[in-house]
């Protein structure tokens, strides 16, 4: 892998590149953090933390300005080519796709607001435990996602792709199991929906976890794997 | 609607998706097998030619050519095929031997004293180094274009008249104005000489006589065209004319281009080959080799971190 950071012979195109890549990096750290929050914010009931959740929305949004503008900057004054070129690419698609987990984390956040913000209804606690697990499955996901990104460690990147398979039976399954609760009283639809809806923001989650490996991946090796789909195939 | 000199860049053209070569990567099996292989032989440091050096169709074949200028050995041991209406580029560092390749395609190494060529050159499969060959039709077969502009300190016409003349290609004079005509129009300088045809060649601007060697090139009939950085001395608007007109030209001839920007090279040729101290390290389709090239010395070439 050293031979992807040997030195320009233009020092200030390494810093450039450099720069962009922790960028990504910053901010692949922060919807880190905003997701497990979120997480935590639904296992602790506290709409306070879903709202400083909801603030850190904008320094990603800002850090995202800054990478793309590192990005034009880069391909206007440098022409990348090779690694080079394969790097700005997968660093400007790895931005989209962690600016939307970033959105994801606060859709989560918002449901946090609304299910236990006011004193309405006592939720159900036995559908919050699929959250947990498949909550658990996309933030494992997205931390090995963003390691990845910073080592350029492609065994861990197939092994992030692989298993968003187990991520898709997981969300399947929570859907059959929370229309049982519906089934079972109707009265349960209202927070069965909102649950569907945090499950699924994970889930998108998980899925854009799985596009940053792939970006991994392209970089490395200059294939572009997405028609693989391994999901899907079974 | 603006166009760009470039048709190329725009949306109703779809040469763009032919940057990929036209590659299929669907086939699940297929990435990976790629893949993996791309992974091994990129950490080949070894000098063996790496990539798709022949053709299927090839215009030219070198096999096993060495060139020595005196003691001083300049190309080793290269093969390498030519296809026919492809432009190919030759990319490499100062001293790599592309221009000694190049020059050896129609014999122009032949001037230079203590210059030796081994190996095999073929030209539409006759090998051009034959000792009956005459070069004088050889390099109307092959014509050349140099990185400074050269006109005749002629007319425009006479630039232009000159090698159908001497060739004996016009029979009449009307035969040789029509030949005139044809050429600078395929050169895409005609709107702007038509009414100056007897000024001065050298009077032009520096893109203009750029163009008039390519005209004067084209008037003999050439089946490849060789062309020396020819671009290097021009500026942006005077080099995306003459990128332009490489692209238009491919249809009927085969162009052999030696260039030091990566950019043009990737702009204008089909294929890609990377030269390194006398060794031909990589050849091939010019959208691999600048964005996933296999061998780490060009990779290190073409992304500046040669060093």
């Amino acid at each position: 892998m050293d031979r992807l950071n040997d030195g320009h012979i233009v020092k200030s195109y390494d810093g450039e590149l450099e720069h962009l890549h922790c960028l990504v990096l910053e901010i692949g750290g922060l919807v880190i953090h905003q997701v497990s929050e979120a997480l935590a914010a639904f296992k602790s009931r506290d709409p306070e933390l879903a709202q400083k959740i909801i603030a850190m929305d904008n320094e990603v949004d800002r850090l995202e300005v800054q990478a793309d503008d590192a990005v034009s900057k880069i391909i206007a004054k440098r022409w990348p080519l090779s690694s080079d070129l394969r790097l700005v690419i997968a660093a400007s698609k790895s931005v989209s796709d962690l600016e939307r987990i970033g959105d994801e984390a606060v859709r989560i956040a918002g449901m946090v607001i609304q299910l236990f913000g006011s004193e309405s209804s006592e939720p159900n606690t036995l559908m919050l435990r699929d959250i947990n697990r498949i909550g658990n499955l996309a933030l494992i996901s997205l931390r090995n996602a963003v390691e990845i990104f910073d080592v350029w460690d492609e065994e861990k990147a197939m092994r992030v792709i692989g298993s968003h398979r187990e991520m898709e039976e997981e969300f399947q399954g929570d859907l059959r199991h929370l229309l049982t609760y519906v089934l079972e009283d109707y009265r349960n639809i209202g927070f069965a929906i909102s649950v569907i809806l945090v499950i699924k923001a994970l889930e998108r989650i998980g899925h854009h976890a799985h596009n940053l490996a792939e970006h991994v991946l392209f970089r490395v090796h200059g294939e572009d794997i997405r028609s693989r789909q391994p999901f899907q195939d079974g | 609607m603006t166009t760009h000199m470039y048709p190329n860049l725009s949306l109703e053209n779809n040469e763009l998706d032919n940057f990929g070569g036209g590659r299929d990567f669907r086939g699940i099996s297929r990435v990976y097998d790629r893949s993996t292989a791309t992974r091994d032989q990129s950490i080949v440091e070894d000098e063996k030619t790496v990539g798709e050096w022949d053709a299927d169709s090839p215009r030219i074949t070198c096999r096993q050519v060495d060139v020595h200028y005196g003691a001083k050995l300049a190309i080793d041991k290269i093969s390498l095929d030519i296809g026919r209406n492809e432009v190919i580029s030759f990319i490499g560092p100062s001293g790599c031997g592309k221009s000694t390749l190049l020059r050896c395609l129609n014999r122009m190494n032949d001037t230079i004293s203590g210059c030796r060529v081994r190996g095999e050159i073929k030209l539409d499969n006759e090998d051009i180094y034959r000792d009956d060959i005459d070069v004088v039709p050889l390099r109307a077969k092959v014509g050349m274009v140099f990185q400074k502009p050269n006109p005749f300190p002629k007319s425009i016409f006479e630039n232009v008249a000159y090698g159908p003349r001497i060739h004996g290609l016009a029979s009449s004079k009307e035969e040789l104005a029509e030949l005139v005509e044809i050429s600078l129009r395929r050169a895409g300088l005609w709107d702007e000489v038509k009414d100056y045809l007897g000024h001065p060649g050298t009077g032009l601007s520096g893109g203009q006589q750029q163009r008039l060697c390519i005209a004067r090139t084209i008037a003999v009939n050439p089946e490849v065209i060789l062309m020396d950085e020819p671009c290097s001395a021009l500026d942006p608007i005077a080099t995306a004319r003459i990128e332009q007109l490489i692209d238009e030209l491919r249809e009927l001839y085969t162009i052999v281009i030696v260039t030091h920007s990566m950019q043009q090279a990737a702009r204008v040729s089909q294929r890609t080959a990377y030269f390194h101290m006398g060794k031909l390290i990589e050849v091939g389709e010019t959208a691999n080799v600048f964005t996933k090239p296999l061998h780490k010395l060009t990779d290190d070439y073409i992304s500046g971190r040669f060093g």
